[in-house]
């Protein structure tokens, strides 16, 4: 016994110089590991996951001691989250359904690797009770509840009849069909309005009405079956409460398998596009401590009514007048859940572990804190411009954390070099940022935006920072169509004021003339320069955006006076041209900007509060002979594909009618025993395939053509 | 300094300008009058015209290449000929520029100035804009591009010689360009060619365009007679400063060394997961390239030619170099004919004007098939081989995956006098592959022979083992490995026999 302890003690000591360099690479911690070395718990888990919920998860197994195993896909062999565990397997080809959905192959690894226990992260199985039974039955524990919450919160009637015996309040509706226009007016007087009629088999938003009297009630039922009977060929139709301009906001659940169960208060998510959260905080500036309270103990009640272990949560509608609805309970760790860490000081997945391994809850209810305001924003490969985000996918030739910057975690997956597929979520990472307050939260959190360095694919950090800086925003006053209420054209990135044109503009031509004067030093030369005079001021013309602008730079000392729009602003800064963020004070004012790309021909992209302009400098005198060059009109050969070489088709992945998106791969040639992957230009629907498997092609063979 | 020529259609009318009027005015007026004639060039119609056309005058174009009043100009009083002389301050070089079409007399001119940036060491740029030889002048004008190209070919490996086609440039006068060490053009305005459209079809009855004929894009991805092609004047003439910026000014002097931001033992850790596991995926050789050149700026020489080698200049540590790569992507990054020429012709540049060179390889190769045989890959592939073997700068390689066969002997190996020569962990140096070996040596009878050549012979250590690669190196430290190499050799002294010139296989 004395030999085992030590030998713990000892293989702790290992971990711990381990733990604290993995701290190091990976982010500051803004919630606390407390571990007791004499608590017994796993020796080797598995984690089933990938991406930056798997080396969440392995962090606190490597705090606790606990060895883990990755699981992975051929394409991710390479991944994070594999170098940090362990150990790791491949289970599988890239597409989900045949690695990190493939039972039998995960199943296979926990035997293998004797691991005793499986986190799901979120997403793929973890919320599979299939999976969580399977585990059972190998006598492997499941981090998360047992299988019988696991089917009730999942199954949308049972879950809302559970909750309304549990007293939990619910969207008032009729829990039946309607007959006829009378039936729906007297249903909807009792529900109170507005109401929603909504068809039985509905969906996507057909034969769905809203009314707000009972005129519109007995018109939306007339339309709403007509509509439902041509859609769906069924018009049965259903009325329930239409809670206006709703919020989303959920509370977290931690329960133990001893019957204790905690609320560790509510986080905000009330922005998201197309149903997916995008911005999420903790606590919410909405809610007083009493629908606080109300909430959490009605969440707390759900729990213990489906005997909950593990941490969950408790999803809740909350309208304009605090009322707040069930809408559905998440039987697994969410992807937001660093907020509450950050308020609570809690490490969830430890308490998962815990719980999971047999122990009681080591807080009460009073213990739990709201310490603070902490702010998570969802960083994700794709472009803001289009629909408020769609995927974009490539390598990230350049990334850095902006964790440099105090009270800043970043919860990622990925580092400089990897892959976004179109295999997985293209999520990058999630950046969370902590104050005593919300407004420092918050603006620690522009900082962290403009800190992060994110080359190779399209991101979302100009929505994230347009957002975060909206004035509806910073006053709380969201909900769940805060982006189409704020940008009903779509978001186009920040709108520059006069101020911060000029001081992009001064930026620009500082920049341009930094890099002009040190292609001139040359070192070591060997002949002496035949300068005629030391240049010191430049008439340059920027363009930027519609405009035109003279820009007058004169160099003085070490910093840079410019004149636009006759005003004069000083610009300062250490010029180096090297690093992707370039810290600049302009008349006082400190900006953080990125020179994003720079040619010879004077075009540059310059990331500036979030969004990337692109400008073209030029001296005054190119600028004046530019109206002579010819207009070309820009070839388009985005939507045709081109063999580039003579080869064989291996693989087609589209038909015509697909839609694809940029970089989306089209095809594979095999040439040389090299298999080359073609890829769509841009996004679009395939018009035409050319091309099977198994075909030869020729060079400039035509493959494959978009509308 | 640097010459910079102009050959220039518009200034033609220069000519005879003083000669009207019956009492000459005093000449201090005389002087000024010539002087407004000279600025005006071909007078404000054919200014007019000329832009018209999408293009610049002479004297535009040097405003944009040259640095602001760094430009002198000489013999403006000189009847049909414009020469320029100017200054450019800042890379405390000068150009010398020439306008006016190519008369007898005019040709003298050029050469003058091309004798003296020779001597001096300068490098020559030539704006060309002409129409050709003017044919009434017959045999003068012949002898007159004859001159040139005899300063050309003098000049040849003495001062970098950069030629932009901004315009026509038929018959003759294409030579000059050809013997210089990099031709630009300008998309959809310039032309080359020998023999211009109306003759192509009176002589062989071809329908063809100007541009189908000599344009920009055939010449950049087709014959290969232009390295690069920009999108119109100004582009062409802020890129062509750009380029200049890598250059030394002659034979005489060292690679230049910029001022470098970029730290020189600065980590590269996506290097270390860029080569893929399967060995026939391919990965894009520019992405390694521009992640361990100094600010991810190169600039690449003929990037739509012969795709399957990549070479152009960058900096590491501010100092230039050149970079040749096999790429992966196209082809397999397989040598064939074109693209040993492209690449024999940039290293014996680097070579020839002390440009330190870098390889990085990954080549299955050389391409087999009739045409490549009929075509003489054996010929051509050696000018590769030679222009490597006979290098004698600084030559530092990389062997990110395959080096296969003789492939691996070209691409700037050991054995060719290499100084430094790195393979990476996914390096595979052998004959072939492990499929072609085993069905030779075993003729398919061994089941297991594959799986045993893989572990013998797909991996760096037979060729570490003898030394024929230096060391086997974390992908990531490439770039601190290369910036440090590169100070070791900075002082690399190495000579061949004597010899007139040696005999490339052209």
């Amino acid at each position: 016994m004395a030999y085992c302890n030590r030998f713990n003690f000892l293989f702790l000591l290992q971990w711990e110089t381990l733990c604290s360099r993995w701290c190091l690479i990976t982010s500051h911690k803004l919630y606390s590991t407390v571990y007791d070395p004499n608590e017994k718990t796993f020796e080797k888990l598995l984690i089933a996951n990938r991406g930056e919920i798997a080396c969440r998860v392995i962090k606190t197994c490597k705090k606790m001691g606990i060895k883990t195993v990755a699981i992975h896909s051929d394409v991710d062999a390479n991944a994070v989250h594999v170098k940090m565990a362990d150990e790791a397997v491949c289970v599988g080809p890239a597409p989900t359904s045949k690695s990190y959905l493939n039972m039998d192959a995960i199943m296979e690894v926990i035997r293998k690797t004797r691991a005793q226990a499986v986190h799901p992260g979120y997403g793929f199985l973890s919320e599979n009770k299939e999976f969580a039974r399977r585990l059972a039955s190998e006598g492997v524990t499941f981090i998360g509840p047992d299988t019988h919450a696991i089917q009730a919160m999942g199954d949308k009637i049972e879950s809302k009849l559970l909750a309304k015996n549990a007293k939990v309040n619910t969207i008032p509706g009729f829990d039946g069909v309607v007959k006829d226009a009378d039936e729906a007016v007297r249903i909807a007087r009792e529900i109170g309005y507005p109401v929603m009629i909504k068809a039985s088999a509905g969906g996507g938003g057909k034969g769905m009405r809203i009314a707000w009297d009972d005129e519109e009630t007995r018109e939306g039922f007339r339309f709403s079956s007509q509509e439902a009977a041509s859609s769906f060929g069924d018009d049965r139709l259903l009325i329930e409460k239409f809670i206006d301009n709703p919020r989303h906001i959920e509370i977290q659940v931690l329960a133990d398998k001893h019957g204790n169960a905690l609320w560790l208060n509510e986080r905000e998510c009330s922005i998201q596009r197309r149903n997916q959260k995008v911005v999420e905080e903790a606590p919410s500036t909405f809610l007083d401590p009493e629908t606080r309270r109300a909430m959490g103990e009605q969440a707390v009640a759900l729990a213990k009514a489906v005997k909950y272990s593990s941490a969950g949560t408790v999803e809740f509608l909350v309208d304009s007048s605090k009322n707040f609805y069930f809408l559905e309970m998440n039987t697994r760790l969410q992807v937001e859940h660093p907020v509450t860490e950050c308020i609570t000081g809690l490490d969830l997945v430890q308490e998962m572990i815990r719980v999971a391994k047999g122990y009681p809850l080591r807080h009460t209810q009073a213990d739990i804190p709201i310490n603070g305001w902490a702010v998570e924003c969802r960083v994700y490969a794709e472009d803001p411009y289009k629909s408020f985000g769609l995927p974009s996918i490539g390598k990230l030739s350049q990334y850095q954390e902006p964790l440099h910057v105090p009270n800043v975690r970043v919860d990622s997956g990925i580092q400089q070099g990897s892959d976004i597929s179109i295999y997985y979520d293209p999520m990058i990472s999630k950046l969370i940022t902590y104050g005593s307050n919300r407004a420092e939260a918050l603006k620690r959190m522009e900082e962290a935006l403009d800190n992060y360095v994110i080359r190779g694919v399209a991101h979302n950090i100009s929505l994230l920072r347009e957002v975060i800086i909206h004035p509806r925003f910073v006053q709380g006053d969201i909900s769940t169509k805060f982006l189409p209420e704020v940008y009903p054209d779509g978001f186009k990135g920040h709108k520059l004021t006069d101020l911060e044109r000029r001081q992009l503009l001064a930026t620009a031509a500082s920049l341009y003339v930094a890099e002009q004067l040190r292609s001139q030093r040359f070192l070591g030369t060997p002949r002496i320069p035949i300068a005629k005079s030391k240049r010191s001021s430049w008439e340059l013309s920027v363009h930027l955006g519609d405009g035109i602008y003279p820009v007058a730079v004169s160099k003085d000392g070490s910093s840079f006076s410019v004149e636009v729009d006759g005003m004069k602003l000083n610009v300062t800064s250490e010029w180096n041209l090297a690093s992707p963020l370039l810290s600049v004070t302009i008349d006082g004012t400190q900006r953080t900007i990125q020179r994003i790309s720079r040619n010879a021909s004077g075009e540059t992209s310059i990331q500036f509060l979030g969004t990337v302009y692109k400008l073209q400098i030029l001296t005054k005198v190119a600028a004046e002979l530019s109206k002579y060059m010819p207009e070309k009109a820009a070839e388009d050969t985005s939507s045709i594909l081109r063999s580039p070489m003579p080869g064989t088709v291996v693989a087609v992945s589209v038909k015509p009618g697909d839609m694809v998106s940029e970089g989306q791969e089209i095809c594979v040639i095999e040439a040389m025993k090299m298999q080359n992957s073609m890829i769509a230009a841009k996004t679009g629907k395939v018009k035409a395939v050319h091309c099977k498997a198994g075909d030869t092609v020729g060079e400039e063979d035509l493959l494959v053509e978009l509308e | 300094m640097a010459a910079v020529r102009v050959l220039r259609r518009a200034v033609r009318l220069c000519r005879g300008r003083a000669a009207s009027g019956a009492r000459p005015p005093p000449v201090p007026q005389r002087i000024e009058e010539k002087r407004r004639a000279a600025l005006l060039g071909g007078g404000q119609a054919r200014i007019d015209a000329q832009h018209k056309r999408g293009k610049l005058t002479a004297r535009e174009r040097i405003l944009l290449l040259l640095d602001p009043d760094s430009f002198d100009e000489y013999d403006m009083f000189v009847e049909h000929r414009c020469t320029d002389f100017g200054m450019d301050s800042s890379k405390n070089k000068d150009f010398t520029v020439f306008g006016g079409s190519l008369s007898g007399a005019h040709a003298q001119k050029i050469c003058k100035i091309m004798d003296q940036a020779a001597m001096v060491g300068a490098p020559v740029i030539g704006l060309n804009d002409s129409g050709g030889a003017r044919i009434q002048e017959g045999v003068e004008s012949l002898a007159g591009y004859a001159d040139i190209f005899l300063r050309n070919v003098l000049c040849s490996g003495v001062i970098p010689q950069i030629s932009l086609i901004m315009g026509p440039c038929a018959g003759g006068a294409v030579y000059s360009p050809a013997l210089t060490d990099f031709t630009f053009m300008v998309k959809d305005t310039s032309y080359l060619f020998i023999t211009g459209p109306d003759v192509v079809k009176s002589v062989t009855n071809e329908d063809v365009t100007q541009e189908q004929l000599g344009g920009a894009k055939t010449h950049t991805a087709v014959s290969g007679v232009a390295h690069r092609a920009f999108e119109n004047d100004i582009d062409a003439l802020l890129n062509l400063r750009e380029f200049f910026n890598y250059l030394p000014l002659s034979n005489r002097d060292p690679a230049p060394v910029c001022e470098c931001h970029d730290p020189s033992d600065r980590l590269v850790p996506e290097l270390d997961t860029i080569v893929p596991s399967e060995s026939t995926k391919a990965y894009d050789m520019l992405d390694i390239i521009h992640s361990i050149v100094d600010e991810r700026e190169f600039f690449e020489i003929m990037p739509t030619y012969a795709r399957n080698i990549v070479v152009g200049f960058a900096r590491m540590n501010g100092r230039t170099v050149g970079i040749v790569g096999n790429q992966p992507k196209v082809a397999s990054g397989c040598l064939d004919i074109n693209s040993s020429v492209k690449g024999a012709r940039f290293v014996r540049f680097c070579d020839a004007f002390n440009i330190p060179l870098i390889t990085f390889v990954d080549v299955p190769g050389f391409l087999p098939g009739t045409a490549q045989e009929y075509g003489g890959i054996i010929r051509h592939g050696a000018k590769l081989l030679f222009a490597f073997a006979e290098a004698t700068v600084p030559k530092i390689t990389v062997i990110t995956r395959k080096a296969y066969g003789g492939a691996y002997d070209v691409m700037s190996s050991k054995h060719l006098r290499g100084d430094v020569n790195y393979a990476w962990p996914t390096a595979e140096v052998a004959v072939m592959g492990a499929k072609g070996a085993v069905q030779i040596i075993f003729r398919g009878k061994e089941a297991n022979a594959e799986e045993e050549y893989v572990d013998k012979f797909a991996n760096p250590f037979p060729a570490a083992m003898r030394g024929f690669v230096d060391d086997i190196i974390q992908p990531s430290t490439t770039r601190t490995r290369i910036c440090h190499d590169l100070d070791v050799l900075a002082s690399k002294s190495q000579s061949s026999p004597w010899k007139k010139h040696a005999n490339i296989p052209l």
